[in-house]
């Protein structure tokens, strides 16, 4: 997808004033937040787990060449095919070469934020293969030429009246007086209409929520079942995954598992949690002849042993956009990358460096709901602050931001003549505020004034009132 | 060091940090914040070398003026026995920032680090650390709290101002829905970021209205400012204060951004 | 240079590993030999008869059906009934394990038992759970000759036969039975855990079954 991550600004705009957007973004914060807390509080040793899977995650990172061995060896030992990608393009190159050599026309895909960072479909079709969504939510942005505006729910800033719309555009081999009306008659639609592709298609591709060292498995967790269906029926079966979801044991993909589905969408687990390992064997009845992993590095090699390392133990339960404030306002598009809300505001510049992407991590409040809520107990808004500090000290901090941060901050390392410009200013700017004691307008405090009133300020400083009631209790001491 | 034990060797020195909005926006505070630590058995300095904590320049990511700012603020301050501020975000970055920004200066860091052991939250400082109960104020009103994320989610502040409203005389609490949400305030941001700070204070402000109460309270100014503004240009009657004027019963000054009318 | 090593030596150079690192790969090697088990909630530290009620009860709380018989005998003539409740085709695919075969389906004279991997065809399934998870009321099925993993989420209804006595506490047990099956280190080609019926949320973030997988999910826990 097109990076409009520097256009946050007028994205985000065009956001706040999209009704049907802003209907569908009611979704966020009633799918998603009391189910989690439900979930969280059913279970005692939350927390617990949460400190278990940071420190697995940690203990990972500081071996991860060793694991990534380990794990490509036991792949290989289970007849399966290892694949190292150094970037973006070497992964899609990789992924075509496997296709076309299968001599495939169509691939089903399930759902995979990883084959949305290295734009996929996109190398699949300008190369005559024919990529099909088959999750529900990335069917229909598939249909709609739209990227995934959150990473579990890709289609969560549409409604059902929309979604109903592109379905009778498209499936026009259907009965035009059908009744879409329901959620349900558009999910059963989805599910024949899909049926037969499973079945048409030459190769599954899939991403993997885990690499599993020890036995040489990549995990995938769904509710539909599709991603099941993609690498079961599939002649091929590709995994694309990065290569910080290594995880050393099955017991720690339990730990970690315990934390995900609870995080994410509220369940104990996820419907399907379909541990693969290798093609199919002799004796086996089903699945797929080859089986193929790409393993990704694309910039994360270099987030290592530095201050965005940390951000390497996401495992993309989407908890952070659905608790952020910022992302309920404005979805996930107005991000203009890959990964939205608070982990994409960290994860991007990274990816994308930070000239490209500076909006992002500036665009937060610092609430710090994310980070209370990040089953990997990333600190995100403390990663969105070195951004911030990566782009000051680059000179890449918008000018007036900067130059009015320098004038503030002359005043404030000065206090004795931080105390007389206060003792002047606040009173003028007190009697300016007249019987309202508020603002309508101020020039200099049109970001303030455009939405709200400014309080007027009561008069003297708080400093200035304090020293003379101090003043005054001496002599009348005295 | 129990409350008790420190009276009976002698009035805990409190240092406060008035912040920079209180004392150039809302002395009042300030003066009820003094009120209440005196009531609690606290002596209260107000050394004059303060200005602000320096979020803006740290969340600027400008980390050499937040560094100078910080020098000022632990020079000014460390000889206290506890240093208090009446924000839970100006509080937190006391706490929980300063010792971050001296690292790899073994010295300051330590000396940061001793400092930040001092800091404390008004209210959480009055309950948790003298252990205050009741403030023996009165107020016949129904309010509604908002909580403020730094002080919520940095320094645990949830309870405590909940306790001591519970026993101010004649106050009926009505919490609002998503009480612990942010109201869109976040330092520069909502200048930055305005219209996005305007759709999340306007969602606020609908929980307020809802709530059904006639005063809401917070303990951080920049908020109360925040959310006082969108009341008023929405022509809202609804009362905004500091939680430490309800508790200090100060109340006596015109609410921030004035009455209703 | 390969990218394989390319992209581990990226790695090793931003973590500034030394040249020669035996205390890292011991620490590997051990982890990966002690399986450390972590975390395992409270609630599935139960006794025996605890463990299969709880594993009922969440089951049931995540979308399943359930039905508890004393022994195989009584499998076909359950699958049966639910098949009829249903007002489903009295037609099963169903894979090669022995004791779904051994447990007499020439007793239910309507039904027809259709064997092998399904195709897509077939509007019920049964299937033999290799395990049972209490804590979260989830199946374990091994994919394989007995039980095609197709059998899981192609049909529209999935049966699933599971002893009581491979029911246990945590998913950490499961692991266990799995290496005294596999081996250590060895799995089978496809691991489901599954729990509860295929569902989507994509639509407004209203759940519905049924999504890709199977509608429905009936478990028959035999004692």
């Amino acid at each position: 997808m097109e990076l409009t991550a520097n256009k946050f600004k007028a994205n985000a705009s065009r956001a706040l004033v999209d009704a049907q957007l802003q209907k569908a973004l009611g979704n966020v914060e009633k799918g998603f937040i009391g189910k989690r807390q439900m979930a969280a509080d059913a279970l005692p040793e939350f927390d617990a787990l949460r400190d278990n899977a940071r420190d697995i995650k940690n203990h990972v990172l500081a071996h991860l060449d060793l694991y990534l061995e380990e794990y490509e060896r036991k792949v290989l030992a289970a007849g399966g095919h290892v694949h190292w990608a150094e970037t973006a393009e070497d992964a899609r190159r990789i992924v075509l070469e496997i296709c076309k050599k299968a001599n495939a026309r169509t691939v089903t895909k399930g759902k995979s934020m990883i084959t949305e960072e290295i734009a996929l479909n996109d190398h699949l079709s300008a190369n005559g293969i024919e990529p099909v969504e088959t999750d529900l939510g990335e069917y229909i942005i598939q249909l709609r030429g739209e990227h995934p505006s959150h990473i579990i729910a890709p289609a969560v800033h549409l409604n059902k009246e929309q979604v109903e719309g592109d379905f009778r555009r498209v499936h026009t081999h259907l009965p035009a007086g059908r009744d879409l009306s329901e959620p349900v008659s558009l999910l059963s639609e989805a599910r024949e209409v899909l049926r037969q592709r499973y079945f048409a298609a030459d190769v599954g591709i899939t991403g993997a929520n885990f690499l599993i060292a020890e036995t040489g498995t990549s995990v995938i967790v769904t509710n539909e079942g599709n991603g099941d269906l993609t690498q079961t029926l599939g002649k091929v079966h590709v995994v694309v995954a990065s290569i910080e979801k290594i995880v050393p044991t099955l017991e720690d993909t339990s730990q970690i598992l315990r934390v995900l589905a609870r995080s994410a969408t509220g369940q104990d687990m996820s419907v399907y949690t379909t541990f693969s390992t290798g093609p199919k064997r002799q004796e086996d009845p089903d699945g797929p002849d080859e089986y193929h992993v790409v393993l990704l590095d694309n910039g994360r090699s270099a987030m290592l042993g530095t201050e965005y390392q940390d951000m390497l133990r996401c495992i993309r339960c989407g908890a952070c956009m659905n608790h952020c404030p910022v992302y309920h306002a404005v979805g996930g598009h107005a991000y203009g990358s890959v990964y939205p809300g608070p982990m994409g505001a960290v994860l991007t510049p990274s990816l994308n460096g930070i000239d490209e992407t500076g909006q992002l991590p500036n665009a937060s409040t610092f609430c710090g709901r994310c980070e209370s809520v990040c089953p990997m107990r990333i600190p995100l808004p403390k990663m969105m602050r070195h951004w911030r500090e990566r782009e000051f000290e680059r000179n890449l901090t918008p000018a007036v931001a900067r130059y009015g941060l320098k004038a503030w901050a002359f005043f404030a390392k000065r206090p004795k003549l931080y105390r007389l410009a206060a003792s002047f200013g606040m009173p003028l700017l007190s009697l300016f505020g007249g019987t309202s004691r508020r603002f309508r307008s101020l020039p200099f405090a049109g970001g303030w004034t455009r939405h709200r009133d400014l309080p007027a300020p009561e008069g003297r400083t708080f400093l200035q009132a304090w020293a003379q009631r101090e003043a005054l209790k001496q002599e009348a001491g005295q | 060091m129990t409350s008790s034990e420190a009276k009976a060797v002698r009035q805990p020195r409190v240092g406060l940090f008035a912040t920079c909005l209180v004392d150039l926006f809302r002395p009042s505070v300030g003066f009820a914040s003094v009120k209440l630590l005196q009531d609690a058995g606290c002596e209260v300095h107000v050394p004059v070398a303060q200005t602000c904590c320096g979020q803006p320049a740290y969340n600027t990511g400008d980390r050499a003026d937040t560094r100078e700012i910080a020098e000022q603020v632990i020079e000014a301050f460390e000889g206290f026995d506890f240093i208090v501020a009446p924000s839970g975000s100006c509080a937190s970055m006391l706490k929980k920032h300063y010792p971050g920004l001296f690292a790899g200066d073994a010295a300051w860091e330590e000396r940061a680090t001793a400092f930040s052991g001092k800091c404390h939250e008004l209210i959480s400082f009055l309950t948790d650390v003298m252990m205050v109960r009741d403030t023996g104020a009165a107020l016949e009103t129904k309010i509604t709290y908002h909580d403020s994320c730094s002080g919520l989610r940095e320094l645990g502040v949830k309870e405590q101002p909940r306790k001591l409203l519970g026993n101010v005389r004649g106050v009926e609490v009505r919490e609002m829905t998503d009480s612990d949400v942010c109201c869109g305030f976040g330092g520069t941001f909502c200048v930055k970021y305005s219209d996005i700070s305007n759709a999340i204070v306007t969602k606020k402000v609908g929980n307020i209205d809802t709530s059904g109460a006639d005063m809401l309270l917070a303990g951080d100014l920049g908020c109360l400012m925040n959310m006082a503004g969108k009341l008023k240009r929405q022509g809202s009657d609804v009362e905004v204060r500091h939680v430490a004027e309800v508790l200090a019963g100060m109340t006596s000054q015109p609410p921030i951004a004035g009455s209703g009318k | 240079m390969s990218a394989r090593d390319t992209v581990l030596g990226k790695i090793r150079a931003s973590m500034r590993v030394p040249a020669s690192d035996d205390v890292r790969r011991k620490t590997v090697a051990d982890r990966l030999e002690s399986t450390p088990t972590g975390v395992i909630p409270a609630r599935a530290k139960l006794p025996k008869a605890g463990q299969v009620d709880l594993f009922c009860a969440m089951a049931e709380q995540f979308g399943a059906t359930l039905a508890r018989v004393s022994d195989y005998k009584a499998v076909p003539a359950e699958v049966a009934t639910y098949l009829r409740s249903r007002n489903l085709p009295a037609e099963i695919r169903m894979g090669a394990d022995k004791r779904l075969k051994k447990a007499g389906w020439e007793a239910e004279k309507n039904l027809e038992v259709r064997h092998g991997a399904s195709d897509g065809g077939d509007l019920s399934g049964v299937s033999h759970a290799m395990a049972g998870i209490a804590e979260t009321g989830t199946l374990a099925l091994a994919s394989g000759q007995d039980n095609p993993t197709t059998i899981n989420f192609l049909p529209e209804h999935h049966i699933v036969v599971l002893k009581a006595s491979d029911i246990k506490g945590d998913m950490e047990s499961v692991w266990a039975m799995l290496r005294k099956a596999q081996g250590k280190g060895e799995m089978p080609r496809a691991f489901n855990l599954i729990t509860g019926p295929s569902r989507s949320g994509d639509i407004e973030q209203t759940i519905l079954l049924g999504a890709h997988g199977p509608r429905a999910l009936h478990v028959i826990v035999v004692e």
